[in-house]
């Protein structure tokens, strides 16, 4: 399952930092960030629950970029 | 600009004030480095922090990892030297906080630029309730309910006219200037513009469905399929900073070493400052903001010219193309039969098509239909009686009191009328009136105005290969691709063959070229996959043409697909400038900088001044009208 979430970031490098953190998170089976559309669209792994995925991708985000933010809904 | 950029702008103004304040009075000693340390702070005191964080986080080759050591560094050569030089070190910082506001606030306006120029949603829809026209947001209308759309307003969802008429504008969709009329019946695509009538639309899909949405879902997940360029920047900036920091390290320490070897002064200073001059230099900002920025400009302008790429790496890979493989039907034709030619008639040629139409007249078999269009009176059924469809030979028929038979050899043959044979190529009519051959009518599928005209550029553009394949008949393909241009014609091809032929040219194609396919996408659907890049043509409304290809050119004007490889060939060409550009002017920089050249305040301008004029050149992939 892939869904896609709206993204804030200021930097094409921070964008591609918050890439590799999401897909380094459990549950990720992939993730692109889209730094011009400023969009994050995530590929979850089969049977996980992805909004408690996206919590900690959220997490990993802010900790590899902190001036980022990952908008959940 | 944002509430965050405003802040930063703040600071920055602030920060400057305060400098050229503390150039003019004359403090010295401690007060005047508890001074520059509080400018210092206010400027730089959030990087700081952040490089902080981020070692604490485990990532520490970041560029505010580099800015706060670069600045650190020279703040403390001027306490050792008790020079009380501590400006550098603000400057630095206030030049590079400076930068990257410029960098946001450019970036972010040629990403707004670019994206408003594919902005097609319609923000609403109009219904009608109670005799009030209310306005509600698309994605709440049912399928099958009625809309209104007024002149100057977009069309928000597919669907059919069931009321007025008027001239839509689809240039958004297609890039195609020419307006389209539509009436009552006609479907109508969301997107297009109504430019004069009010209409009423019943709704056949529903927003998320409509051809809009799938366009702008399309678009916008575009950039997400990377190119190999993007891909080389990205794994080039991940080696690239560490590779100058240790750089930076080597230059401080390995040359006063060796001089103290040598038995020379070390000037730890000078190196020192030398080497944080490297650090300055070495953010890869440039790099990694204009190659995405640019791949995202050429998407948006070939969108803009009614030519839609699923990524990157196609847009990457229309560059490399020199085979293109042509469908014939509905793709180089128009896949519609027109009456080409009248042979041999006893009568006046409008006579004998007249009487050809009528007798047809009750047929639906496509070739009936181009008799009546190429007739083009309404055809008045009395006048017709007798009508005698014969399946695979033609139709006999009594027509303004006269025996009428229309149809191939093979009815001529069963009537016992001898008939002229025809040198054309295509479907031959051959029509005879009270038992007398009358002559014939060739009717065959047209070749598309722009055909010729597109094969000719692709072979300028630098295509070696062009291949025609088709399901027809050896003569009639011959026929076309001749007329055409094309060499290479593979005739009688099962939907299968197609592949089989296309896997043939896949290994024969030189390496480090590609081939692309053009179909019109809908029973295409294999070969657009197996090729290297699939191109489905007339894909407006068409979902199956959408899904399956690679890219989409959404009227059928064969002309697309050279401006197509044009439009690619110009982003390329952007993008390798700016790599070029970029990795040569910091490679200048950092040999300048470790001779002792280059100071910090050059650097940072380098820096700065590189990356503006390379997001400049990115945007410029936007523009493509003139190519």
């Amino acid at each position: 399952m892939t869904k896609t979430y709206r993204i804030e970031v200021d930097c094409a490098a921070c964008a591609l930092k918050m890439e590799n953190a999401a897909r380094k998170t459990d549950g990720v089976a992939g993730a692109n960030v889209n730094f011009m559309t400023q969009k994050m669209s995530v590929d979850f792994a089969e049977g996980c629950d992805h909004r408690h995925v996206m919590e900690s991708v959220r997490r990993n985000c802010k900790r590899a970029e902190s001036d980022c933010e990952v908008y959940l809904s | 600009m944002s509430r965050k950029q405003k802040r930063m702008l703040v600071r920055i103004i602030s920060s400057a004030i305060f400098m050229v304040i503390l150039a003019l009075v004359p403090v010295t000693g401690l007060v005047r480095l508890a001074l520059y340390l509080a400018v210092y702070l206010l400027i730089g005191g959030d990087i700081l922090l952040k490089a902080a964080r981020n070692i604490v986080h485990g990532q520490v080759f970041d560029e505010c990892f580099l800015m706060a050591i670069a600045t650190v560094g020279a703040m403390a050569i001027a306490i050792w030297d008790r020079s009380g030089d501590y400006t550098e070190a603000v400057a630095v910082m206030l030049f590079y906080q400076t930068g990257e506001l410029f960098q946001a606030i450019a970036v972010g306006r040629s990403r707004k630029n670019i994206s408003a120029l594919m902005d097609i949603r319609p923000d609403w829809a109009n219904i009608e309730k109670d005799g009030q026209i209310v306005q509600v947001s698309p994605e709440e209308v049912a399928v099958g309910s009625e809309i209104i759309v007024r002149a100057g307003e977009k069309v928000p969802i597919d669907g059919v006219v069931t009321e007025g008429s008027t001239t839509l504008d689809t240039s958004a969709l297609t890039g195609e200037s020419l307006p389209r009329e539509v009436t009552v019946g006609d479907d109508i695509i969301s997107g297009c513009i109504n430019m004069t009538g009010l209409v009423r639309i019943r709704t056949t899909r529903d927003f998320g469905q409509s051809t809009v949405s799938r366009i702008l879902d399309l678009v916008e997940n575009a950039s997400s399929r990377k190119s190999r360029s993007e891909d080389f920047i990205a794994r080039f900036a991940r080696v690239y900073t560490p590779a100058v920091c240790l750089g930076a390290l080597a230059l401080a320490v390995l040359p006063p070493l060796a001089r103290m070897i040598m038995g020379l002064n070390p000037v730890w200073h000078d190196w020192i400052y030398r080497a944080l001059t490297f650090l300055v230099i070495s953010c890869p900002c440039a790099l990694v903001i204009s190659i995405p920025l640019g791949f995202f400009a050429g998407i948006g302008g070939a969108s803009k010219a009614g030519i839609l790429v699923k990524g990157s790496n196609y847009l990457e890979g229309l560059s490399k193309v020199d085979t293109v493989v042509f469908d014939k039907t509905g793709t180089l034709t128009r896949g519609v039969f027109e009456v080409q030619g009248i042979h041999h008639s006893s009568m006046p040629e409008e006579r004998l098509l007249e009487l050809a139409a009528l007798a047809e007249s009750a047929s639906n078999h496509p070739i009936s239909k181009s008799l009546r269009k190429a007739y083009g009176h309404s055809v008045d059924i009395d006048r017709v009686r007798d009508i005698e469809e014969i399946g695979g030979n033609g139709v006999t028929a009594v027509v303004d009191g006269h025996a009428v038979a229309c149809g191939n050899e093979r009815l001529m043959k069963r009537l016992g009328i001898s008939c002229i044979g025809c040198r054309s190529v295509g479907t031959i009519i051959h029509v005879a009136v009270d038992g007398e051959y009358a002559g014939h009518i060739v009717i065959s599928d047209v070749v598309k105005d722009n055909s010729r005209k597109a094969v000719d550029e692709l072979k300028n553009a630098g295509v070696s290969d062009i291949v025609m394949l088709t399901g027809d008949s050896g003569p009639v393909a011959r026929d076309v691709a001749s007329r055409l241009g094309i060499t290479s014609v593979h005739s009688g091809l099962l939907p299968a063959d197609k592949v089989d032929r296309v896997e043939a040219l896949l290994h024969e194609r030189k390496k480090g070229k590609l081939l692309a396919f053009v179909g019109d996408g809908i029973n295409d659907a294999p070969v657009l996959s197996r090729s290297d890049i699939g191109i489905a043509m007339g894909a407006m409304g068409s979902d199956a043409a959408i899904e399956a290809a690679d890219v989409v050119i959404m009227d059928d004007d064969p002309l697309r697909i050279p401006l197509a490889m044009r439009i690619s060939r110009k982003c390329m060409s952007i993008v390798y400038q700016n790599i070029v550009f970029a990795i040569g002017v910091k490679l200048i920089c950092l040999l300048l900088g470790a001779l002792g050249v280059a100071n910090m305040w050059l650097a940072i301008f380098a820096d700065v001044g590189v990356m503006v004029l390379a997001v400049m050149n990115a945007t410029r992939a936007l523009f493509v009208n003139r190519l």
